[in-house]
């Protein structure tokens, strides 16, 4: 029932006859227009190659009402088809438009076959072409990160040029414009902290050390690893885009060919200026999130606010804050290379800006994670 | 590069491309690119979509370097040449970039005055004066304070042109100098190179596929080919047009009216 509909729906566009023993003549009528229910031209195609013995098929468009661009896709479909079999196409019948447009797109399509010499390899070629990639890039990056250094050393010996205006800009950037979102991440994070701590601590009578928890954790863990995450979202990821609109414009190229170094010019303000911010960032973030914690416990769990504040100076010393601190100071050169690392590598087209902060972005949090997780091990070596 | 004893003549080879070769990985892109460009000429680098003018001028700017070949400033290998010679090299050299390529975290004013700052020891006040007169050179004297975001496509270009006269260099390179621009400003664009080039001998290099550009201020050029994928011609466009027999190039330089053969892969 429904091949018949199908049947009868194709024969409104087209009839297939046979002339001769070895032609096809393919009458098209009606209107060929996008979103018409039209032939499929692979049906159309499997139709006329029942027939081993057809070797041409010609066409009747004396019917053939408005057509567009879904003709001509079914018939080049149709001509690359039976072209595999060795059917001739005899495009004499066709509207002289569609002729030549025909041979333009086939033209064109032969083309583009002559350029795409790419196919996939095998499995274990595209294995190797992987990890010659990973390797080129991680090689990048371990290249990147020399250059950092020695324009580093370039500007200890005061032979680096970089605009300090830039740089104040940076650090107005990242450190005072930062403050609203870092205030209500920490707070949130000390608060959370403080809950599911209680709860549990409440089991014991305990609710009192819930300052401690609170206390430590901001200081020694949450208080970088959230900022850094903020900072990444927030900066690194502008640091990305800014760098990776720059390269797109040849603002960079334009930059090399004043001899000026865009490391020097642009990647070192930047890191500077996150390694300035960030620590005050963190420091800031503490106590915030101390102060979330604070109001859980003094709010909700009838602890008094000088006991709250007692057990926070007793349970906290200049140790953890400095640990939060120093992470903070590392987490801060990550961001800043990964950001202008992908931002500095940035292809050539919008898409790649968009495609330069992503990896940059997700880059960054990896390797703040993976920081973390080496600073917990050697805190916990070192016994601090 | 330094001027002393250097004859500032014309013709006296002022570039010279020797045997440049271009290539990712195996994939040649180009090869075999030899021209030499004299003092205070007009050179072009012409031809069609993707035959890596671009890319040739990026070698010759220091920002991709060959698989192999030459670029002689002066008789100087630029490319054998340590980081501070080639800095000295390009310190005579302004680029006019195909979008303007001006620094947008910065005013008219400091994207002018940058490439001084660099590389001069004039005061804030000399630099300013400098500065105003490059902008009122090309038009746009009272935009100092404006950001390139502020200003039309026209107009970055223009004060990207005057950053690169910034330093008055002895060679100017223009890519697509007429991209983007109406056909009026386009046409005040190749007045001004020729001006620059009557009254200061700056040699420009000029990257281009404006037909009309190219024959009207070219003196001589080179003619690159996407399917050989190297140099198929070269000499003073305006001859080119009359007497070449390469079909590319007639085809080219005619827009496809005439020597257009039937088969478009095919050379000479």
């Amino acid at each position: 029932m429904i091949i018949q509909d199908d049947k009868e729906q194709s024969q409104r566009f087209m009839r297939l006859e046979r002339p001769s023993d070895d032609t096809v003549l393919m009458r098209l009528c009606g209107t060929w227009k996008i979103g018409q229910n039209l032939p499929s031209a692979l049906d159309v195609y499997e139709q006329i190659a029942i027939h081993t013995r057809i070797k041409t098929i010609i066409f009747d468009s004396t019917d053939l009402g408005s057509w567009d661009s879904t003709l001509l896709t079914f018939l080049i479909r149709i001509i690359e088809l039976c072209g595999e079999k060795g059917i001739t196409v005899e495009r004499g019948g066709l509207p002289t438009g569609v002729q030549k447009l025909l041979s333009l797109a086939m033209e064109a399509l032969e083309k583009k076959a002559l350029h795409k010499e790419e196919t996939p390899g095998p499995f274990l070629a595209r294995i190797g072409e992987i990890t010659l990639n990973i390797t080129q890039s991680a090689a990048g990056m371990f290249a990147f990160i020399g250059e950092a250094t020695t324009a580093f050393i370039r500007l200890i010996m005061g032979r680096a040029r970089f605009r300090s205006s830039d740089m104040v800009l940076t650090i107005q950037e990242c450190g005072p414009q930062a403050l609203p979102i870092v205030s209500l991440i920490s707070a949130l994070v000390g608060v959370i902290v403080a809950f599911v701590g209680i709860i549990q601590l409440r089991l014991f009578g305990a609710e009192i050390y819930i300052a401690n928890v609170v206390g430590i954790a901001m200081a020694r863990e949450m208080g970088a690893l959230m900022t850094a995450i903020i900072m990444m979202g927030r900066t690194g990821a502008a640091f990305a885009a800014q760098l990776g609109t720059m390269e797109v414009n040849e603002e960079i190229d334009a930059l090399k060919t004043l001899g000026i170094s865009p490391m020097e010019f642009l990647v070192m303000p930047r890191i500077i200026a996150l390694v300035l911010m960030m620590p005050l960032l963190c420091l800031y973030s503490d106590i915030v999130g101390i102060l979330g914690g604070a109001v859980i416990g003094i709010g909700m769990f009838d602890l008094s606010i000088t006991q709250y504040y007692d057990q926070t100076l007793h349970a906290l010393n200049l140790t953890h804050f400095s640990i939060g601190i120093i992470k903070s100071a590392v987490f801060a050169v990550l961001i800043a290379l990964s950001g202008c690392y992908y931002g500095i590598h940035c292809g050539r087209s919008a898409s790649s800006v968009g495609d330069a902060t992503t990896s940059a972005v997700v880059t960054g949090i990896v390797l703040i994670v993976v920081a973390d997780g080496i600073f917990a091990i050697i805190t916990n070596a070192l016994w601090i | 590069m330094t001027e002393q004893g250097k004859p500032t003549i014309r013709d006296a080879a002022h570039i010279t491309v020797r045997d440049v070769t271009m290539a990712y990985g195996n994939y040649v892109v180009m090869k075999d690119i030899n021209f030499t460009i004299n003092r205070g000429e007009i050179f072009v680098v012409m031809g069609g979509s993707g035959c890596g003018k671009s890319t040739l001028m990026k070698i010759m700017l220091g920002l991709k370097s060959p698989e192999k070949g030459q670029i002689l400033y002066n008789g100087l290998n630029f490319w054998e040449a340590d980081e501070p010679v080639r800095n000295e090299i390009l310190k005579h050299v302004g680029i006019l970039y195909q979008r303007g390529a001006l620094w947008s975290s910065m005013t008219l004013a400091e994207n002018v005055a940058l490439p001084l700052e660099e590389y001069t020891d004039m005061s804030r006040t000399q630099i300013r004066e400098i500065v105003s007169f490059k902008l009122s050179l090309v038009g746009l004297a009272g935009f100092e304070s404006f950001y390139p975001s502020e200003l039309s496509g026209g107009m970055i270009k223009r004060a990207a042109l005057a950053r690169a006269m910034a330093l008055d260099p002895e060679i100017l390179f223009f890519d697509e100098p007429s991209a983007g621009l109406d056909p009026i400003s386009a046409r005040l664009l190749d007045d001004l190179i020729l001006e620059l080039r009557e009254s200061l001998q700056t040699t420009v290099v000029v990257v281009s596929h404006e037909l009309e550009s190219i024959l009207a201020i070219g003196d001589n050029s080179i003619f690159l080919d996407a399917d050989t994928r190297t140099m198929i011609a070269s000499g003073n466009p305006r001859t080119m047009l009359k007497e070449s027999r390469n079909p590319k190039v007639c085809a080219f330089l005619t827009r496809g009216k005439a020597g257009c053969s039937d088969t478009p892969g095919e050379t000479l």
